[in-house]
């Protein structure tokens, strides 16, 4: 038990120089590119920045889906001869009721809808995404719970695309981008203290076609005709301009758009080039409808809607529609990066700025010192020499510990800053069991080797059980809490677990060096 | 000081009657705790954003805040009821603003009071944002409830395994105590409850699990040396020969969060001084609740042959 081989001993140092190594990228840049240089981070309570925590609109999800699955369901049941029908999506239960005049038909309109039914490719079961339930006169079209899952999957993964290449279009350096839970998105912007001008690129859906217009409709009529919406008009003129609702192109063909400035009037417009497919579909729009309006939507509102005055077969376009500079640069950036799949929600906000992240950690930085301080102090002045070996093992665990959050490329928090100096406190805790029980040995009149050899093993045990509970509940504050709070989990676990090494492992090495050296005839307890 | 040590907390041959007080211990936490939780109902707990929701900013203007021009700013950009008061220094101002409606209209808000605020006073500049939704509060707080309880469970099965059951109950018991007086504390001092503060109080269970694991070993380890003792001599014995271990652990961790709460920030200082106060009542609970819980429920239960050595 008092014995260390060579290897023991050349291990337990090696476990604190590696500790002194994997801490240096913290305090030193990269000696070399090859080398794996891996540091703590600093939390955005700590350096500045911006946390926001965005969901994804399901029911918006599932309401364009099954009005999309309406459409579909007609055409349908149109081809297969059904006559007089009606589809009613129902987006709060999930599901698309059809009712039939004519029973008859029953079968043919269930075997029509069934062709609208698809087995998900990249679900985890390989049931159909439909479920359907037929009684006479009417079929009950529901989405099943898997490919409800598989859309949510699918909406958050293209969201948190999308996110990206938008904020990376406005220069933010590192962001971080990623989801959490079924439908939230984290989104993490060092550096920036106001992201006032993110959450509104992040807060438009960005969906732009290109429709024609309904030139007959009365704008003025209470409810539009089939096929057709009323949306209003972007800009200083008021108004309602009836668009068709079929999407002649979709902004998903545009391949480029830049803001610029029209040479002739100075206004801000936004150039935009179309992909092969948008290009050739604008191309035949454009010539079967020269002399008529076509609208711009953007998001259900009309930013321009101009005369067609030729065709347009080059691919690119213009559009105008009073814009400022800043508009126009956010609608190109908005147009390049894509439209999100529904829309987004900032459901918290966390900003830092700068200085006050600098002031925590100049107050913390402090406590800690002097929180170090004292309990060396109290170590050295209430248990003399095996405090100070205490302590070393004290600062090795503070290195070690350093060393492997830095492996982790942990993230360290103000709430992280406490629980190292908590761990500090706890650390020693150890050393102290010792100690009192190799004192006890020796009132019980052991010999000295035979004390501290006994006061280990019999203190072990006890060291265990309390820091495992310890160790437990702190766990269990990673996997359930979430934000700063994780980072004091980290920095406490990670601390408990080093403690357990540097204070049983070092302690003892010195302990026994010390006493190899010395042989001395009692010891100072 | 650097060979031998200076002091000790008390004497080895220390010998207290800590039964003795036993129902007066019980009696004084339960009371305690009792008025812990009458504190938790009235006037409550002062939820932090994390669990309340709403919208907290702080704002550092560059000479001494002018109050009046802020809540006038405020009150012309249309904003109903804030709350605005000087944060720690005098050129630091809080503003807080309760649960909007909806998530978008946090987000109006938001930038309403920026605005609002930056035009009231030149150089003025909102440093710290935090806007928490109705629903996301409701599941920060059903997490840090769920990591409490969860946490709480394990610690009863751990040292229901590792010790006889009668340990587990008067650890978890005794826990339970010491967790309501916290709560009582955070009450009755108006320090924000928020996650954080779930952390500190997790930590103050494990820091006190610590300490009745000391003490329990003890009364183990003496159930097997001697046989004969009676059950309250013996838990007597233990304490009295662990004393120097409780007090000492306790101590090193006190000293450790005392900086924090003097000067370690705003932030961090109610976290340590609920620190403080669960390390007092957490080592004062081992000696007088978790030993007294134990003498109850093991009088004449706790077989001693049985008591095999648990590596």
């Amino acid at each position: 038990m008092m014995y260390f081989s060579r290897l023991k001993t050349a291990m337990i140092l090696g476990v604190c120089l590696l500790g002194i190594v994997f801490s240096l990228p913290n305090v030193m840049p990269a000696p070399a590119r090859f080398l794996p240089w891996r540091a703590i981070h600093l939390g955005l309570d700590l350096r500045g920045g911006s946390y926001l925590l965005l969901e994804v609109d399901m029911a918006a999800v599932i309401k364009e889906r099954l009005d999309s699955l309406a459409d579909s369901a007609r055409q349908g049941l149109r081809r297969a001869g059904v006559p007089r029908f009606v589809v009613t999506p129902q987006a709060a239960q999930n599901r698309m009721v059809v009712r039939l005049e004519d029973q008859t038909k029953q079968d043919a309109a269930l075997a029509a809808l069934k062709e609208l039914s698809s087995v998900p490719t990249t679900g985890v079961t390989n049931r159909p995404d439909l479920d359907f339930e037929s009684t006479p006169g009417q079929i009950v079209v529901t989405l099943s719970a898997p490919a409800l899952i598989d859309r949510a999957t699918a909406a958050v993964q293209q969201s948190i695309e999308i996110v990206r290449r938008r904020i990376d279009e406005t220069g933010v350096v590192d962001p971080i981008i990623t989801r959490q839970g079924e439908s939230r998105i984290v989104v993490q912007l060092p550096g920036v203290e106001d992201p006032n001008r993110i959450k509104e690129l992040l807060g438009k859906t960005a969906r732009m076609t290109f429709r024609l217009t309904d030139e007959s409709a009365n704008v003025a009529a209470p409810v539009p005709p089939p096929g057709v919406d009323f949306l209003p008009l972007e800009g200083p003129r008021a108004g309602k301009i009836a668009v068709r609702r079929r999407v002649e192109v979709d902004g998903a063909n545009l391949t480029d758009a830049r803001a610029g400035q029209n040479p002739q009037t100075g206004e801000w417009v936004v150039n935009f080039t179309f992909d092969s497919i948008g290009t050739r579909r604008f191309a035949e729009v454009s010539r079967n409808n020269v002399g008529h309006p076509f609208a711009i939507v953007l998001d259900d509102k009309v930013i321009s809607a101009p005369n067609i005055r030729e065709p347009i077969t080059g691919g690119r376009g213009q559009i105008s529609g009073n814009f400022t500079a800043a508009g126009a640069t956010d609608l190109s950036v908005l147009l390049r990066a894509g439209a999100l799949p529904a829309p987004l929600t900032v459901v918290e906000e966390r900003s830092v700025g700068p200085e006050l992240g600098a002031d925590a950690i100049r107050a913390g930085a402090l406590a800690l010192a002097v929180g170090f301080v004292m309990v060396m102090v109290y170590m050295a002045v209430f248990y003399g020499l095996f405090g100070w070996m205490a302590n070393v093992a004290l600062l090795a665990n503070l290195v070690v510990m350093l060393g492997v959050l830095s492996l982790l490329e942990a993230t360290l928090t103000l709430p992280g800053m406490a629980g190292i100096l908590l761990t500090l406190g706890m650390a020693v805790d150890a050393n102290i069991l010792i100690n009192e029980r190799i004192r006890e040995e020796v009132l019980n009149g052991r010999t000295p080797l035979n004390a501290m050899e006994t006061g280990f093993k019999r203190a072990f045990s006890t060291i265990i059980d309390s820091n495992a509970t310890a160790f437990l509940s702190h766990v269990m504050l990673f996997v359930f809490g979430s934000g700063p709070v994780r980072g004091f989990a980290v920095t406490i676990t990670v601390g408990i677990a080093t403690s357990l090494f540097t204070a049983t492992m070092l302690a003892r090495l010195l302990m026994v060096r010390w006493y190899a050296a010395n042989r001395p005839a009692a010891l100072p307890v | 000081m650097f060979i031998r040590p200076m002091f000790r907390i008390v004497r080895d041959d220390t010998k207290i009657n800590f039964m003795r007080g036993r129902h007066a211990g019980l009696i004084v936490s339960a009371i305690l705790s009792i008025a812990s939780i009458i504190l938790f109902f009235a006037p409550g707990l002062h939820y932090g954003i994390d669990f309340s929701g709403g919208i907290v900013m702080e704002v550092r203007t560059p000479a001494p805040a002018d109050f009046t021009k802020i809540r006038d700013a405020l009150a012309a950009a249309g904003i109903r009821e804030p709350g605005v008061q000087r944060f720690g220094e005098d050129i630091s101002v809080a503003i807080r603003l309760p649960t909007q409606p909806t998530e978008a209209a946090t987000q109006v808000i938001v930038s309403k009071v920026r605005a609002a605020v930056e035009a009231a006073q030149p150089g003025a500049r909102v440093v710290r944002t935090d806007a928490v939704g109705a629903s996301v509060s409701s599941e920060l707080f059903r997490d840090g409830m769920l990591a409490l309880s969860v946490s709480m469970l394990m610690i009863l099965v751990y040292i229901w395994f590792r010790f006889e059951w009668q340990f587990a109950v008067g650890a978890v018991v005794t826990l339970i105590l010491d967790v309501t007086k916290a709560i009582g504390f955070l009450a009755l001092t108006r320090i924000e409850f928020d996650l954080v503060m779930v952390g500190a109080i997790l930590t103050i269970i494990g820091y006190s699990t610590n300490d009745k694991v000391v003490v329990y070993d003890r009364m183990r380890e003496n159930l097997r040396k001697y046989k004969t003792m009676p059950l309250r001599e013996l838990i007597d014995l233990s304490i009295n020969e662990t004393l120097n271990r409780t007090l000492g652990t306790s101590m090193t961790v006190f000293l450790a969060s005392l900086p924090l709460a003097l000067f370690g920030g705003s932030a961090l200082s109610g976290f340590a001084w609920v620190m403080l106060f669960g390390i007092v009542v957490g080592t004062s609970s081992s000696i007088f609740i978790a030993a007294p819980i134990l003498l109850f429920l093991g009088e004449n239960r706790l077989r001693r042959d049985m008591v095999a050595p648990k590596p």
